[in-house]
């Protein structure tokens, strides 16, 4: 016991002795809270919207009024001509063109079928398919309103209707943050405890210090935990000062309970720092682990459902799923600070955690050698 | 009756003497390979308790892949490694409690003060500073200014004084210097030397590797090992004195020439320079007019040859010479 304290002293002085690092991982996660979790969002906002307006109606201005009042669209462009629209839709001057042929402002007037042309720049699906929507129902309020000038005409209270009235739960008002805070927290503690033990580890022996420390009597379980403990208080420390950015900077709310998100955070960070420190036993200088480690980074964080949700992801990745810790720890963050789940609500993702924690811990001992 | 009394004291004597005579290495046929490189083949040799043993070599003789076994950082492929009476195997937990080893290259925290870096290695081996401070402070007290240096800012001279005091803060019986002094000033190595040699007060064997010649001297036992081979085992004075031929130190104005010129010499067996002379053996171990002749029309003046003692290295690289024959 004594050994292991000594040993994990050692590791603290060598830590805060280097100024960089000693800083550097304090300040990551107030920089990554205070970048990622506003920038990282899939609201659409100002979409650029070229009209081509050959009507020129009351009708098709009233049209293009509605479009401008919304705070989606942003009209930045008309023209006349449909090929200079679609060669500017090409040189990505704008993410969507309407077309209003002419006759449109006439047949609605008459009492025929106005028809409009939506052209949209779909690169990016998701954001061409909420645009569509967007603009589909800007279009579906303007229809209603021309049903409404012309109750006189169709008695509008006769045709029968569904109407749906609904609430989002967990997250009233969509607010992205919310969503994306609990993730973004995931991403601090994996980042820490995935680079910084493991880079610790081969360093001693790019540094050639194991060579030293092997012909003592330090057992390897000893060595071991002597390198997961100090990130593992700086995990937690960083998931604090996480948290409380939180409350004070985007006022996230938070329903569970905080005791619960520490100690599963805990067990998550016992699991990467074991398969951080699994993959340094194999490698034999920090470019050789940053390689590996950023390869098993990049697969768990973006299947993890960090931003698309994993239960729409293909058979195979859930589960694969089933080992990526970071998953677990998402759904767990998720679940606990906007859901207010409790113990009962997450045992499985727990109990998963704990056997992969185990498991990378155990794997990290065997596979250390003192011996060559 | 006393002369009888007399002889069982001798022979009891002499049984204690066997007693602490006791082998601290003893290795049998030990080879290890790296892939297709063949490390060590079939290394055979023994220390003897509180001797200074050395291992003289060219980089690349499988000192270090010797030593990593002794300190059991490396597994042998074949063969039995005694130490301290433990097999290097199966007692290793047990031996890395009584061994100090000083790997060659610089290995201690170097982002550690001095004091530091001892303070980790005494609680490491469960000992404490205060208690062996006597062992190292005859070594220690060097460095004992710049205690709240970081190890990484320290001399080489230094920096192998406080990796020798880590090595042996845990008051080990064995000791294990791979390359001590290489990369160190001449003065510095002569005072480590000088250290080594009061380390015996304290029963600690010593095994030393080294690529000096001269330090070879400082050694009770010498073994020159070279490919992986030990090519012989003696006291360095007997080392020396297997020298086979007469040897004769030759000087000339111009050292290279002399050396072309002298291998050109019908009689010459080997010719190798040695500091601003060169070191010559000659089939019939005689200087006669004839070479001077020689040298002259090879256009050498200022020839001066004289008898000399042969040094280790001289046998050394005659022992390399027949081995490569052979």
């Amino acid at each position: 016991m004594r050994t292991i304290l000594y040993l994990i002293r050692k590791e603290f002085l060598q830590i805060f002795r280097n100024k960089f690092i000693s800083r550097a991982m304090f300040a990551v996660p107030i920089a990554q809270m205070l970048l990622l979790v506003p920038a990282v969002t899939f609201e659409i906002k100002n979409v650029r919207l070229c009209i081509i307006d050959n009507d020129l109606t009351s009708e098709s201005r009233g049209l293009i009024s509605k479009l401008e009042g919304s705070t989606f669209f942003k009209v930045t462009f008309s023209t006349f001509s449909e090929n200079e629209a679609n060669n500017l839709l090409h040189k990505n001057k704008f993410d969507l063109i309407l077309n209003i042929p002419s006759g449109f402002g006439k047949n609605l007037g008459t009492g025929k079928t106005g028809k409009l042309m939506a052209s949209v720049d779909a690169i990016n699906a998701s954001s061409a398919q909420l645009t569509w929507a967007y603009l589909s129902g800007v279009i579906r309020d303007y229809n209603r309103n021309i049903l409404t000038k012309n109750i006189n005409t169709i008695p509008v209270n006769l045709v029968p209707q569904i109407i749906i009235t609904n609430r989002f739960w967990y997250n009233e008002m969509l607010n992205y943050n919310h969503y994306m805070l609990p993730g973004v927290l995931t991403l601090l503690v994996t980042v820490v405890g995935f680079l910084l033990a493991g880079l610790n580890m081969v360093r001693e022996k790019e540094m050639g210090t194991i060579e030293q420390l092997n012909v003592t009597p330090v057992r390897k379980y000893q060595l071991i935990i002597a390198k997961m403990v100090p990130f593992l208080l700086i995990g937690l420390i960083d998931l604090s000062i996480g948290l409380i950015i939180g409350k004070l900077v985007f006022n996230i709310p938070f329903v569970g309970s905080i005791t619960l998100l520490f100690v599963c955070s805990f067990i998550f960070l016992i699991a990467v720092l074991g398969l951080a420190l699994f993959i340094s036993t194999f490698s034999g200088s920090q470019q050789q682990f940053m390689f590996i480690a950023f390869f098993c980074m990049i697969i768990f964080m973006l299947m993890s459902g960090l931003f698309t949700p994993y239960e729409s992801m293909p058979n195979w990745a859930q589960i694969f799923n089933m080992i990526n810790p970071v998953a677990y720890l998402m759904k767990i963050n998720r679940m606990v600070m906007l859901k207010g789940s409790t113990i009962h609500d997450i045992s499985r993702e727990i109990i998963s955690l704990i056997v992969i924690a185990v498991c990378s811990t155990s794997l990290a001992v065997r596979r250390y050698r003192k011996t060559a | 009756m006393t002369e009888h009394l007399s002889r069982g004291c001798l022979a009891k004597r002499n049984s204690d003497r066997e007693k602490q005579m006791k082998k601290v290495i003893e290795s049998t046929d030990i080879s290890k390979a790296f892939g297709s490189t063949k490390a060590l083949n079939d290394i055979a040799f023994s220390v003897d308790e509180s001797e200074i043993f050395g291992f003289i070599g060219p980089d690349g003789a499988g000192k270090t892949t010797l030593f990593r076994i002794i300190a059991t950082l490396l597994l042998p492929d074949k063969g039995e490694m005694k130490v301290l009476g433990m097999d290097c195997i199966a007692g290793f937990k047990e031996l890395r409690k009584n061994i100090g080893y000083m790997p060659g290259r610089f290995s201690l925290y170097q982002d550690l003060t001095v004091e530091e870096n001892l303070n980790f290695y005494a609680t490491v081996f469960g000992t404490t500073v205060k208690k062996n401070y006597d062992l190292i402070s005859d070594i220690y007290s060097h460095i004992e200014p710049f205690k709240k240096r970081l190890a990484g800012k320290l001399s080489g001279g230094m920096k192998q004084k406080l990796a020798l005091s880590c090595a042996l803060i845990h008051k080990p019986k064995l000791l294990i210097l791979d390359e001590p002094t290489t990369g160190v000033d001449a003065v510095s190595r002569s005072e480590f030397w000088a250290m080594l040699a009061r380390l015996r007060q304290h029963d600690i064997t010593i095994i030393v590797s080294t690529p000096y010649m001269d330090e070879a001297m400082r050694c009770d036992r010498v073994a020159l090992i070279q490919n992986g081979s030990i090519l012989t085992v003696a006291p360095p004075q007997k080392i020396r004195n297997g020298f086979s031929r007469k040897l004769f130190m030759i000087k000339a104005s111009e050292k290279y020439k002399l050396i072309i010129a002298l291998r050109k010499y019908p009689g010459t067996v080997t010719a190798y320079p040695f500091g601003d002379s060169v070191h010559v053996t000659f089939s019939d171990d005689s200087i006669d007019e004839s070479l001077f002749r020689f040298l002259s029309k090879e256009g050498l003046s200022k020839v001066t040859a004289v008898e000399t003692e042969a040094g280790i290295e001289d046998r050394f690289l005659e022992l390399m010479k027949k081995g490569a024959t052979v």
